[in-house]
């Protein structure tokens, strides 16, 4: 983690991330599947925002736009104040599956960003620094058909991470992780979050990983996707689990996501 | 587990110890006595009895094998002493044993009882006289067919594989050579012997074109398939790292489409095999094609043995060779990588 420190010689400074009333539809079969539904969502830089929603809303798909990956139907997104019309290395995602690529070993996997934009030579020790803070040094030379799921997850956020984005785009990237793994990550996440900077968009299934992680929790609606909530979480870090503030927010949004029921 | 711990310890002095202790109790030191028994079995076949034909090389055969059959009986009893060489001899034992007495029945049932037509089945010692006696022939004629073949092949598995890479890539050039491809691609490339002889201005550039093609068509359609099945993650991937369309096409859909490449540079191979003999046959006058031909010609059948065996080691050879190359290239798809 030292050595990531120095190897980063400009820190990044997160990017603003504006979404203004965007909407998007799929064509099945002829038949359009709305998505997403009128969001807007205005992120400030650095902020780290976490968004919730039932399996299927459109959680992926509303990345996939921040990304540049697809084109939004209505609406548009801008990454301070530009129009996002594109991919661009300083938005980077880690994918809900870590699509390692599986000719390249873990080493070459983490350089692909720095290779794909002409600057590995020069950044070699990024490289290196890198797979040194997931833990993952001694598998440098593995394929990824050799790593665990974890192990695998772990490459594609080095592999992002790499990059110094100012937007860090993250799909569920825990969600493949042992627990005890998962909250090492989590705070893993939060201090290079801190100390770096840049913005975090972070996809979760868990609402207590939001709520341990986030400054503010987005709560979506069943699919087309609606912003149904909009909550602050105004706790400093490091979060304790068992803060009552947190359980309190707990309880709430899992009653907006219409699981009253089950605490 | 103690002839494991043997082994370990004593690794470098002699490696194989601890198997050789294994190899006593299920009899392989016995399967290759019986081999080299069965190789002097065939030295003796051959000086024993009189031959019925007139043929030059019995005696040297004879000699050939006695010295095969005491190779075999000094590797099987010094093993231990022979490191990687021991423990391959004694792999093939029981194939030495299967061909030995092989051999020693083709010696019988040819050249000292004739149980087998003559002429059409000569005896060893008559196929060893060819690769003593006609060696410079043989030997132009592999030359001729292995440069033949290379120069068909290479020029064909490249133009596929651009080809696949740009028709599995652009739909727009898809568009253009997917019907020119459906349409010429399944003709056997054979077919097109007549037209190319005479429009070709030599054999040779003719029997390259048709070498090409043969190989051409299976490289371009498994290589455009490679290309097309690569999964759209992976492009995505690239793309939100900064990826331009080059680095897209140079190191994501071609490594990803290897491993169909190498299924398409296979069965290129195997056809242009069969369109290099073709073509040798009918109009190039050189290589083993041409050989087989002549020889069936003066009735040598002995020579056309000869060359047909020096063909399948070859194509075996080519065929060992590209999945060498392969497993070499695509060391990622196997679970046995150490690291
Ligand atoms: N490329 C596509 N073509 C057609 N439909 C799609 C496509 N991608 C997503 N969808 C549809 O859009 C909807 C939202 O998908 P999305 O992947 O965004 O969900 P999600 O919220 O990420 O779900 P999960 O939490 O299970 O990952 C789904 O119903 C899915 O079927
Ligand atoms: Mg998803």
């Amino acid at each position: 983690m030292v050595a990531l420190a120095e190897a980063i010689t400009t820190p990044a400074v997160g990017a603003a991330l504006d979404i203004e009333h965007v909407s998007h539809a799929f064509d099945i079969d002829g038949a359009t599947l709305p998505v997403l539904h009128d969001v807007s969502l205005a992120i400030q830089p650095g902020e780290f925002v976490a968004l919730l929603g039932p399996s299927g809303c459109g959680k992926s798909t509303l990345l996939r736009l921040v990304a540049g990956l697809e084109k939004p139907r209505a609406g548009a997104l801008r990454e301070d104040e530009v129009r996002i019309t594109g991919p661009h290395p300083s938005r980077v995602v880690v994918f809900q599956d870590p699509t390692l690529f599986p000719w390249r070993s873990v080493w070459d996997n983490v350089a692909l960003g720095l290779e794909a934009q002409g600057i590995l030579k020069s950044q070699r020790a990024r490289v290196d620094a890198v797979l040194d803070l997931v833990g993952l040094s001694s598998f440098r030379n593995a394929y990824p058909h050799q790593l665990s799921g974890g192990m695998a997850q772990r490459v594609a956020l080095a592999r992002a991470l790499v990059n110094d984005p100012k937007i860090l785009v993250l799909d569920e990237p825990l969600g493949k992780l042992d627990s005890l793994t998962r909250i090492a990550m989590q705070a893993e996440l939060v201090s290079l979050w801190q100390r770096e900077g840049f913005t975090t968009l972070l996809v979760t299934h868990d609402v207590e990983e939001a709520l341990v992680l986030a400054n503010r929790v987005i709560v979506l609606s069943d699919r087309p996707a609606r912003i149904k909530a909009d909550i602050a979480v105004q706790r400093p870090y490091p979060r304790h689990r068992g803060d009552p503030y947190l359980s309190d927010l707990r309880k709430q949004i899992l009653a907006l996501l219409g699981l009253e029921a089950t605490w | 587990m103690s002839t494991y711990s043997v082994s370990d310890t004593q690794a470098a002095v002699a490696p194989r110890a601890s198997l050789d202790l294994a190899a006593i109790r299920s009899g392989s030191y016995a399967t290759g006595v019986v081999a080299s028994l069965v190789w002097a079995a065939f030295g003796v076949s051959c000086l024993y009895w009189p031959d019925l034909g007139d043929w030059s090389r019995t005696q040297s055969l004879g000699i050939g094998a006695f010295i095969i059959a005491a190779f075999v009986l000094f590797g099987t009893l010094a093993a231990d002493f022979l490191g990687a060489a021991g423990l391959a001899l004694r792999k093939r034992a029981p194939w030495l044993v299967a061909f030995g007495a092989f051999v020693t029945l083709w010696e019988v049932a040819t050249a000292k009882f004739a149980w087998l037509p003559l002429p059409f089945f000569p005896p060893p010692q008559a196929i060893l006289e060819v690769y003593t006696d006609d060696l410079p022939k043989l030997l132009d004629s592999v030359l001729a067919s292995i440069k033949l073949q290379l120069g068909g092949y290479l020029i064909g598995a490249s133009v596929g594989f651009l080809t696949g890479v740009s028709i599995g890539w652009s739909q727009k050039i898809g568009y253009w050579v997917h019907p020119v491809l459906r349409f010429i691609g399944p003709l056997p490339a054979t077919a097109w012997l007549p037209i190319a002889f005479f429009t070709f201005p030599s054999s040779w550039s003719a029997s390259t074109f048709l070498i090409a093609l043969a190989t051409g068509f299976p490289v371009t359609v498994l290589t455009w398939s490679g290309v097309a099945s690569v999964s759209n993650a992976y492009y995505d991937v690239a793309r939100t790292l900064g990826a331009k369309p080059s680095f897209l096409v140079l190191k994501v859909a071609i490594p990803a489409a290897l491993p169909h490449v190498f299924v398409g540079l296979f069965m290129g191979l195997g056809s242009s095999f069969a369109v290099l003999v073709v073509a040798e046959m009918i109009g190039v006058k050189a290589g083993l094609g041409w050989y087989l031909q002549w020889a069936q010609g003066w009735a040598a059948y002995a020579n056309m043995y000869a060359a047909l065996i020096v063909m399948s080691l070859l194509c075996s050879g080519a065929i060992t060779l590209l999945f060498r190359t392969r497993d070499r290239l695509l060391v990622w798809q196997k679970g046995v990588v150490k690291w």
